[in-house]
């Protein structure tokens, strides 16, 4: 390339390198047009690099640090000598979910397990070995979404990434008693991994699923994830992404949706600690009738720093969506929210909202909060808005009038703070354990479980809060 | 004496708004303060209730025997200072049961006691729904939110019935509210008065005082408490209004 960049950050290179040393190698297992794909996000990586502070998307998200790292790039299977319960402990209490894992960027399981086809024709398991076992439905699908080289994450991830979870929902099959559970684990330090995931639903196919971003240990890392996620007509996505790293880790996450007509998608961003966080979801509804809700919560503190970058393109007439995201920043964290909502020119008929509210405990926190509506039909509803502030003085003395102590006021204010978005989670049982980890984060009791994020309370440690009693 | 407040001054953002007010209240009596808007009634429920921002620059308040001055106000709460506001506060997100049983226990801790157990306080909760006359749903709500002006007013009675006080303060709880709806409220002041506690009600019109019958009159003007009497004077002020007042201590 002519026009590459001159110097390049010590974690560019490590990458560069990987790249070049095992191209022609996986030239060799590849699809033709997966091939050419990492080419082409390769030369834009080794071009462009990874983005910076003066590109519009990335403006008060740093990864500097980050990039200054000489991270190790891995991107092997783990053979299977452990089971994840070992390596992980998850305890979902009164809740069923099937569980996969995905361990340092490869798919984690026995060999037999790599990739299961059920009597129904739901398959799950390896995103590498669905390349190998099923290229119709891969090549079908797989970097078939645009934008996908729109950054140096998504570049690289392009480039890179080798594995990661496939799910496949043939039509008319619904997977709606089971939630599926995959648990994103990074358990060796210093590793940069890139992680490729694809989630299809057929015509009037049905998923609730639940996606875990954990880091077991306290290492430093980088992981890169994009997921693409195809819903046929009438389909409908639950997806939950409950988000609980160290503060060493910087988690990139990149979620794309295709949405066909009348498709239903339900998302819940739940961002419970992290040292820097950049969720980028964006959701294309291209049929008529399809809707969105797509909703976050973000509690962080120390000097951690969470960035949300929403975009809805309303491609067709006749959509719904919804975007709210609420954030409540301590210490000296900081925050980007980024919502952007996009009506085409023939996309008559369209309601379209986002809303982000923070709340800010501290004068160092701070959250810089960018709604974007660009519309270019006339018969739309739209609406858009953002608040900062701090917890509402009237509403604690009120509390406090009622003879509640000032930090359990605080807390209950919190808490009543985050229930739009936590009330929206459908299943029962994940919601009572997700209301339980807010409000241990909120009582500073959950900086991060040394295991799985749902592992929340312990014998040892029963909890017991006085406020929710909506069961009674 | 359950209340003694001696020559308090309150100020707000440096301006005196409460300038030498003078008021005992012994248990068992009620006592009605009235006066014009802007006169610092609602200032002096602030600074009861410990209200921050409301800066006593002088005076003193005593609650049974004992300077308050330093308490938070959850603890001036808790040892049983109750009032009831002028313009109830919506706490979306927070329902109404889960905020009573939170404030309820709050106060069995401060006692030492342990918390209420949760079958105790629902029968205790539907109880006291029943006395103010409220909606079996309101409860699941949340705290105020969507809540027409009368059911806001109710609520305060509610939750001061469930908190059984033994000094509350009512801050115009009558304004805005239709005849029965002031029957409820009067209802739920008497249900609650004893030889026990004191009440102080903050009201601008007399017709609430033909169904809370007040032990003491004060009419506030300006800061100051200008004039006390019995019952008579409550209704000698609707009469005249409160023009009259003013003139002698204008300048
Ligand atoms: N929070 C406040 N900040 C500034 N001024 C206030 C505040 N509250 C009350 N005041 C002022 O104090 C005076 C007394 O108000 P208030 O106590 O509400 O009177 P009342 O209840 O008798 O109508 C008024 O002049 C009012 O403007
Ligand atoms: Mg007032």
């Amino acid at each position: 390339m002519e026009n590459t960049k001159k110097t390049y950050y010590p974690l560019e290179n490590v990458l560069i390198k990987h790249f070049t040393e095992h191209a022609v190698e996986w030239e060799q297992s590849d699809p033709p047009e997966v091939t050419s794909q990492r080419k082409g996000a390769m030369d834009y990586f080794k071009e462009k690099g990874f983005p910076n502070l003066k590109m519009e998307k990335w403006r008060g998200t740093d990864l500097d640090a980050v990039y200054q790292e000489e991270l190790t790039v891995f991107d092997e299977e783990t053979p299977f000598d452990k089971k994840v319960d070992e390596i992980f402990e998850c305890e979902v209490h009164g809740f069923h979910t099937r569980m996969i894992s995905v361990l340092n960027g490869s798919f984690y399981s026995k060999e037999e397990a790599k990739l299961t086809v059920s009597p129904n024709g739901v398959i799950i398991g390896s995103l590498a070995r669905a390349q190998k076992e099923y290229p119709e439905i891969f090549e079908k699908y797989y970097g078939k979404l645009p934008n996908h080289i729109e950054d140096g994450f998504k570049a690289i991830n392009t480039a890179m990434a080798r594995d990661g979870a496939f799910v496949y929902i043939p039509d008319g099959v619904e997977l709606s008693g089971d939630t599926l559970q995959l648990i994103d684990i990074l358990n060796k330090p210093n590793l940069a991994v890139n992680t490729r995931n694809l989630i299809v639903l057929g015509k009037n196919a049905k998923l609730s699923f639940l996606h875990c971003d954990d880091s077991v240990n306290h290492h430093a890392g980088l992981i890169n994830t994009v997921s693409e996620i195809y819903l046929g007509e009438n389909a409908e996505l639950e997806l939950y992404k409950l988000q609980n790293i160290n503060d060493e880790t910087a988690l990139v996450n990149q979620v794309f949706i295709d949405q066909a007509a009348n498709s239903h998608v339900k998302i819940s961003m739940l961002t419970l600690n992290g040292g820097l966080i950049r969720n980028e979801v964006s959701d294309a509804l291209n049929g008529e009738g399809a809707s969105c809700d797509i909703r976050g919560l973000y509690l962080v503190d120390k000097e951690q720093h969470i960035d949300n970058h929403v975009s809805v393109l309303h491609n067709a007439p006749h959509c719904d969506s919804n975007q709210l995201f609420k954030g409540v920043l301590d210490n000296k964290a900081t925050g980007v929210f980024n919502g952007f909502t996009y009506v085409k020119k023939d996309a008559q008929q369209t309601n379209a909202f986002q809303r982000n509210s923070n709340i800010l405990l501290s004068d160092d926190a701070r959250i810089d909060a960018m709604p974007h509506l660009e519309i270019y039909a006339d018969d739309v509803k739209c609406g858009h808005g953002a608040s900062v502030g701090q917890l509402d003085e009237e509403a604690l003395f009120y509390l406090m009038q009622r003879g509640i102590p000032f930090a359990d006021a605080r807390m209950l204010l919190m808490y009543a703070f985050a229930d739009d978005i936590l009330k929206e989670v459908s299943i029962d049982a994940l919601r009572i354990t997700i209301e339980d980890m807010v409000k241990r984060r909120l009582r500073g009791e959950l900086s991060i479980c040394d295991r799985c994020v749902l592992h929340c309370s312990n014998p040892e440690q029963p909890i017991i809060f006085d406020i929710d009693l909506s069961k009674i | 004496m359950l209340l003694n407040i001696k020559d308090l001054h309150v100020s707000i953002d440096g301006k005196e708004i409460i300038k030498g007010l003078n008021l005992s209240i012994n248990k068992g009596e009620i006592h009605a303060i009235m006066g014009p808007n802007g006169t610092g009634k609602s200032t002096l429920a602030a600074a009861i209730t410990g209200r921050e921002g409301y800066e006593i620059t002088k005076g003193e308040i005593l609650y049974n025997g004992k300077s308050i001055l330093d308490w938070t106000p959850d603890q001036r709460a808790n040892e049983g200072v109750f009032l009831s506001f002028q313009y109830p506060i919506e706490i979306p997100g927070v329902s109404m049961t889960n905020f009573m049983r939170t404030a309820m226990n709050a106060k069995r801790e401060y006692k030492n006691l342990p918390p209420m157990q949760a079958g105790e306080f629902l029968k205790k909760m539907e109880e006291k729904k029943k006395l103010v006359d409220i909606n079996a749903k309101m409860t699941n709500r949340s705290v105020n939110e969507g809540f027409s002006g009368g059911e806001k007013k109710k609520n305060e009675i509610f939750q001061m019935a469930m908190l059984e006080p033994e000094l509350a303060i009512l801050d115009e709880t009558d304004s805005g509210l239709d005849i029965d709806a002031l029957k409820v409220v009067a209802n739920g002041v008497n249900q609650l008065k004893s030889e026990d506690n004191g009440f102080l009600v903050i009201t601008h019109y007399q017709r609430l005082l033909d169904y809370i019958i007040p032990d003491f009159v004060h009419v506030m003007f300006e800061g100051r408490i200008v004039k006390s009497g019995g019952k008579g004077l409550a209704l000698e002020l609707e009469e005249k209004g409160y023009e009259w007042l003013k003139e002698p201590y204008a300048g």
